[in-house]
């Protein structure tokens, strides 16, 4: 991969900075996150509607419920490991289980934070969140889709959790894509076998293609944008149609790993191969380094796919 | 169960208190029958705070069942944030014409809209849907935000419990109220020094509390709060730069002998002797607010 790479934080900013001018209840709610959120510009534009509660995660998110509640479109912005574990039972009550409208934006999710350890890492979050009645749950693929997924969210009535990722990724989308919620992408064709892959894996998994491709080995490449509610006809077509399914995630493989499985195992039983983090805490390195090692690289997807096609 | 409704517009300060003591005294004689027929319910916990409850929904927030049905957003808001005395506010919210009485029998049913803690999916006039401790205060400073960068005058209520307080996601709230300066904004802290199992300074004691909540930048005001004369101006008036505190001070279990400052009435079920002491205890009360009425 040679072509140029995108901090999707810039296009979720610039995409906030347009919701706010759009929509005068747009709010941003942080935890001493605004630089880590790259919302310097959106503070000094919209200051009385940038509510900075300091570091506490837990009153965050409740006070976010509580501006839904006056009529307000709260987005809070914050590290993707103390928003969801820190905050989760705000979470499942005063947003979710109380219909608050609410965007929960993660940023810097999975092994963003690689070196500074598990301790900073969110490979938790897609399996707790997807476990969350009415939440939705979305990880953007690139800058394109990051702008496309904030603007959604802004004029969608319910719940949200978003990451937005600061690992520099290659743009997947041209402008003018439109993301549609709950619905899978195919941006490759291919009947040897299926890989099924989210945010930032995504554009691993269209070069492993490529290298599978080159042996003669044609396999479908499905973004999935939406973890929850999943494209469920996508994944058993794919399973149909292919023969065989491998799951690309920046996460515990319980997540989208977790998700594909259980539908497959109801509607359509077929060999699954998941890739992502397993049952320890991450070892220290960069975020490439770390889906490098646990079989996410091009070399390693197109590897699992051989076990299947 | 009489709908009393709010207190009518023009009253004087004794009647709007005399209109208050017997939707309480209503609340409580109907909310003992829930507890005893669904055999389950928190009553000590909802007999301390009933004053409160009609107070506001009766008298002080600008509220009315029209715009709670509407969705007025400039409806003054409350949250119970001790979601387990849902009997006490359910009872209140219909005894003020918020919620059809009929409701109040299916209390802790299968599919019933009255769940052991409160819920704005099922009912209009619930704000947010509660029941783990610690929860309110930041919904409420959340409400409180929103209603300043409306610019409108709304105000906002929260029903804390004081064994609650041990929740942190509260100090970190009071913290930001303060910081913000949120005189829109009116705690009220139901001070009656049980929590589930013990007493709250044998467990993980609150003192100083009015020092505590001072320091975090709040107004404090301490009441007696099983009395709605002292209730009632306390919650009235706004803060005039900074949030208000009310610690009601009261007794869990408030006015029934059997039940009051004592420890066993968390979440004890009355036997239906009890269900009839209570009552007759009650009716004596209602008896006398009568008499008062008559003369």
């Amino acid at each position: 991969m040679t072509a140029q790479t995108f901090d999707c934080r810039n296009a979720w900013a610039d995409a906030m900075a347009e919701a706010a001018r759009a929509d005068e209840r747009v709010v941003v709610v942080v935890n001493d996150s605004v630089g880590s959120s790259k919302l310097n510009a959106f503070v000094d534009e919209f200051p009385e509607r940038s509510i900075n509660v300091g570091i506490a995660e837990q009153n965050m998110v409740g006070v976010a419920a509580g501006l839904a509640n006056g009529g307000k479109i709260p987005f809070v912005s914050a590290a993707g490991c103390f928003l969801s574990a820190r905050a989760m039972e705000q979470i499942k009550a005063d947003v979710a289980y109380s219909e608050h409208n609410v965007k929960l934006v993660a940023q810097s999710p999975g092994v963003a934070y690689g070196d500074l350890g598990p301790t900073h890492h969110s490979i938790e979050d897609f399996a707790w969140m997807r476990t969350i009645p009415g939440l939705t749950v979305v990880a953007p693929v690139d800058p394109v889709e990051t702008a496309q997924v904030i603007a959604w969210a802004a004029g969608h009535e319910g719940p949200a959790y978003i990451r937005v990722s600061r690992m520099a990724v290659p743009a997947v989308y041209p402008e003018g894509y439109q993301f549609v919620p709950g619905k899978a992408v195919t941006l490759r064709e291919g009947t040897a076998a299926a890989i099924i892959a989210t945010g930032t894996t995504v554009a691993r998994a269209l070069a492993a293609a490529d290298l599978l491709a080159a042996d003669g080995v044609e396999v479908r490449v499905l973004a999935m944008p939406t973890i929850k509610p999943l494209d469920e006809a996508a994944v058993v077509a794919a399973a149909a149609e292919t023969g065989g399914v491998v799951t690309v995630e920046e996460a515990l493989v319980t997540g989208l790993g977790g998700a594909v499985a259980e539908v497959l195992a109801e509607q359509h039983p077929a060999p699954l191969r998941r890739i992502g983090f397993r049952d320890e805490f991450a070892i220290t390195g960069t975020a490439e380094w770390l889906l490098d090692r646990v079989g996410a690289s091009p070399e390693g997807i197109a590897a699992t796919v051989r076990e299947l096609a | 169960m009489r709908v009393l409704g709010r207190v009518p517009a023009g009253a004087t300060d004794a009647e709007a208190e005399h209109h208050l003591e017997l939707a309480a005294t209503e609340v409580r004689r109907r909310a003992v029958q829930t507890v005893g027929a669904a055999k389950a319910g928190h009553l000590g916990g909802e007999f301390s705070i009933t004053d409160t409850l009609v107070t506001l929904y009766l008298d002080v927030m600008n509220i009315s069942p029209e715009q709670v049905d509407a969705g007025d957003p400039e409806r003054d808001r409350l949250i119970l944030s001790k979601g387990h005395a849902a009997n006490a506010l359910y009872t209140a919210l219909a005894v003020g014409g918020y919620l059809h009485p009929e409701a109040l029998r299916t209390f802790l049913q299968s599919e019933s809209m009255l769940n052991g803690h409160p819920a704005r999916n099922k009912i209009a006039a619930v704000e947010a849907n509660t029941g783990p401790l610690g929860h309110g205060l930041p919904i409420a400073v959340g409400t409180a935000i929103a209603a300043v960068l409306d610019g409108s005058k709304r105000r906002t209520f929260v029903l804390l419990g004081d064994g609650e307080l041990q929740e942190g996601s509260n100090w970190e709230a009071f913290m930001t109220a303060g910081h913000r300066r949120l005189s829109n904004l009116t705690a009220v802290i139901d001070r009656n020094r049980l929590q589930q199992g013990a007493r709250v300074a044998d467990t993980n004691d609150l003192e100083p509390l009015a020092d505590k909540l001072v320091a975090f930048g709040w107004e404090v005001r301490e009441v007696d709060g099983n009395d709605i004369a002292a209730l009632r101006p306390a919650l009235r008036v706004p803060g005039s730069d900074r949030p208000v505190a009310i610690i009601a001070h009261t007794d869990k279990g408030f006015p029934v002998s059997y039940m009051r400052d004592n420890v066993a009435w968390h979440h004890k079920v009355p036997t239906a002797e009890q269900v009839g002491i209570a009552l007759a205890e009650l009716d004596g009360i209602l008896g006398r607010l009568e008499a008062k009425e008559n003369n």
